[in-house]
């Protein structure tokens, strides 16, 4: 299948391993992957914080990209963009040629766990990891896309990977958008609830697939630089690993 | 609705609600009991689903028609002896249950746990008056000995320890210390007990009005609602114009359904059905009726966000929501906190306080999974995000920022560009140099970062010169 990967800004810039194993691991289920580098940002961090002006002006340029791509599906190794060019049609008067072409592109775009389980309907990709691993569940995948089981079955068949399960209903990391910034204290408090969860797993690592949270949580871990932490890793990473 | 007493800024309530490592420690501790038993009397109800569905739909339909059925309900009401009032504001209502509680003479005013008080203020204005409404509800009852407000929906008294309980009984009611539960109960039913039996007026809110017998229905679990709206001469119920549902039969849901996703109850242990008054039973001479508008109508004529008149008040949405577990109710600066009131107070209050508390949410959207009437509370914060941009409530700093960051992310060019210079220049920005102070001088979003995380550098090469260079293999 030919697949257009949307890296998003923060795996370009600040984590470009993610988007090196995402590419790893969509070739090793039989991808033929593309990237447009026109693109730039969904537009979420405008969207999210109320500058709608702003963040239509970004998403337009983003779907216009996409719109042309040739690509039968566009994969975000981060379940917020993902779900954010899902709310992109939105942003677009109805009548808007733009609305149309915002449909056409949210329709072809998929989270990655979700497009290799769901889509593709893989769940082994032959990778090694060892260690006990806890999957964070990232708000916006787990609410807005139902990401839950894909990611978990897919950690399932990593060869000497052992998947541990966080106790109680999944809550947020606090990153937020610019909220982790305007409310850097309660942003911080909601992280060290949820680590406090994680951690009672001892887990080797934390597994995410927003990479938002992954910053969140590894500036923390970072932060706090406690001995023996868990390392923070993409989903993409550890399914890149053999 | 907003409280004056505090900082007008969030933040700065928020960090003294993080300071108080007891009060947080005890919002946690219950949010997280509420929560579990809630999922535990929702696991004995598959169906529940569809009761959300048709809870949201009566609601949806009654805001559809509301005046009909606002009309409907206050004439079967009078028919039933009961006089309708209509209050347009808080002032309004305040002048109103004044007025008809004047005739009420000498004795004392019991009051009914209800948010529609709380949200006009009636206590203080009560009490500026010379009167002196006791609360009946335990934990109001601990929050007024207190001068606190309530902080949360259903249970007002959840950020306090029972050890803070005793420490208000003993400096307020000068009673012995003790921390034990029914002790404490014992000695506030004490003095409320005395209270009702010269009770000469009684307020009350009204959990749903019946549009078609001009019934209001209001549930508890004290028997002190029963006890205020039927031993004192008069009874005033001040009630939300959107508290309507169509025909008594549609209470059967929303009687199960409330306390299930309220305290995860099957049913509260008392529910009392009002319908007028009958000279010739026991019970009020008189009883009014006071419907409150106090924004609502300007909400129901916004279609989009109409939806946050649906509220049935079970408070889920607080204890479910992660800003609300750390901070608590009284962070929020309102009388409705946490996610609904979030969404509500905006409608309810102008300025810049108001607006702000949209921006209180990480967008998590878990309000939105639970909400047992379906109210979509992540897209009602954003579209009230956007109006606050368009009202001009947000920082010029973030509005800069963020009309450069769109010039920036619309061209590849400047994107690449960006991205090289700050490569280029985070070694300094992140130093302990004189440029890094000023990068990280206490306006900048990334020292609110800083403090408590660490940055992450952007990488050697992103992954756009990684493709290009063709180091990315299979």
């Amino acid at each position: 299948m030919k697949v257009s990967l949307f890296v998003t800004c923060l795996v370009d810039g600040f984590w470009p391993d993610v988007g090196e194993s995402a590419v790893k691991v969509l070739r090793r289920a039989g991808c033929e992957v593309s990237f447009d580098p026109r693109q730039t940002c969904c537009g979420q961090p405008a969207y999210n914080t109320g500058y709608t002006d702003e963040a239509r002006r970004v998403a337009a340029v983003m779907i216009d990209v996409f719109a042309e791509d040739p690509a039968e599906a566009i994969v975000v190794p981060s379940g917020s963009c993902a779900a954010m060019i899902h709310h992109a049609p939105r942003l677009f008067e109805e009548g808007d040629p733009r609305r149309a072409k915002a449909e056409s592109v949210a329709a072809r775009t998929h989270e990655f766990s979700s497009f290799l389980v769901d889509t593709l309907q893989v769940v082994d990709l032959d990778a090694k990891f060892s260690g006990r691993a806890v999957w964070h569940d990232a708000c916006h995948g787990l609410r807005e896309l139902g990401v839950k089981d894909q990611p978990r079955a897919l950690l399932r068949k990593v060869d000497g990977l052992e998947l541990v399960e966080a106790k109680g209903e999944p809550t947020c990391c606090g990153f937020g958008g610019t909220f982790s910034v305007k409310q850097p204290e309660v942003s911080v408090a909601m992280l060290d609830t949820r680590m406090a969860v994680l951690e009672e797993t001892a887990p080797d690592v934390i597994v995410s697939s927003d990479v938002s949270c992954l910053m969140q949580i590894d500036g923390r871990v970072t932060k706090e630089a406690k001995p023996g932490a868990p390392r923070i890793m993409h989903l993409a990473e550890v399914l890149a690993s053999r | 609705m907003l409280d004056p007493a505090q900082s007008p800024e969030f933040r700065a309530r928020a960090l003294t609600a993080l300071a108080n490592k007891n009060q947080s420690a005890a919002v946690a501790r219950a949010t997280s009991t509420i929560s579990d038993r809630r999922d535990l009397a929702l696991e004995e109800v598959p169906e529940w689903q569809e009761w959300r569905e048709r809870a949201r739909l009566i609601k949806a339909h009654v805001l559809e028609n509301l005046d009909t059925y606002l009309e409907q309900f206050e004439s079967n009401a009078k028919r039933r002896g009961v006089t309708v009032h209509w209050a347009r504001n808080a002032q309004e209502a305040i002048d109103l249950i004044f007025d008809i509680g004047k005739r009420a003479g000498s004795g004392a005013i019991v009051k009914a746990k209800s948010m529609a008080t709380e949200e006009i203020g009636l206590n203080h204005a009560l009490e500026a008056k010379g009167w002196e409404p006791l609360e009946t509800d335990l934990g109001e009852r601990i929050l007024q000995l207190d001068g606190q407000m309530p902080s949360h929906i259903v249970a007002p008294a959840l950020h306090l320890s029972r050890d803070d309980v005793a420490d208000i009984f003993v400096r307020e009611l000068g009673v012995d210390r003790t921390n034990d539960p029914s002790e404490l109960t014992a000695i506030a039913r004490r003095v409320l007990r005395t209270s009702f039996a010269k009770a000469a007026l009684g307020i009350s809110g009204a959990n749903f009005g019946v549009a078609e017998t001009g019934s209001i229905l209001v549930l508890e679990n004290e028997g002190n609602i029963r006890l205020s709206t039927s031993l004192p001469k008069i009874h005033i119920s001040l009630m939300g114009i959107e508290k309507l549902v169509p025909r008594f039969e549609d209470l059967a849901l929303y009687l199960r359904l409330l306390p299930r996703s309220g305290t995860g109850q099957r049913l509260t242990v008392y529910q009392s059905m009002i319908t007028g008054v009958d000279p010739s039973q026991e019970g009020p001479e008189e009883m009014h009726i006071v419907l409150l508008d106090n924004g609502r109508s300007g909400l129901l004529a916004q279609p989009d966000d109409r939806q946050t008149l649906q509220c049935i008040r079970c408070g889920a949405c607080q204890n479910v929501c992660p800003v609300y577990r750390a901070v608590g109710g009284h962070a929020y600066g309102a009388v409705y906190g946490g996610p609904i009131g979030a969404i509500l107070t905006p409608h309810l209050s102008d300025g810049p306080q108001a607006a702000e508390l949209p921006y209180a949410s990480s967008l998590c959207a878990a309000c939105r999974d639970v909400c047992p009437v379906k109210i979509d509370i992540p897209k009602s914060l954003l579209r009230l995000r956007a109006k606050a941009v368009k009202d001009g409530h947000r920082g010029r700093l973030e509005k800069v920022g963020f009309r450069a960051w769109a010039r920036t992310m619309e061209r590849q060019g400047r994107y690449e560009r960006a991205m090289r210079s700050g490569r280029m220049f985070q070694g300094v920005v992140l130093s302990d140099g004189a440029a890094g102070k000023v990068a990280r001088s206490p306006m900048t979003p990334l020292k609110a970062w800083m403090t408590e995380r660490a940055p992450r550098r952007l990488a050697k090469k992103s992954f756009r010169e990684l493709w290009k260079e063709g180091l990315i293999d299979g």
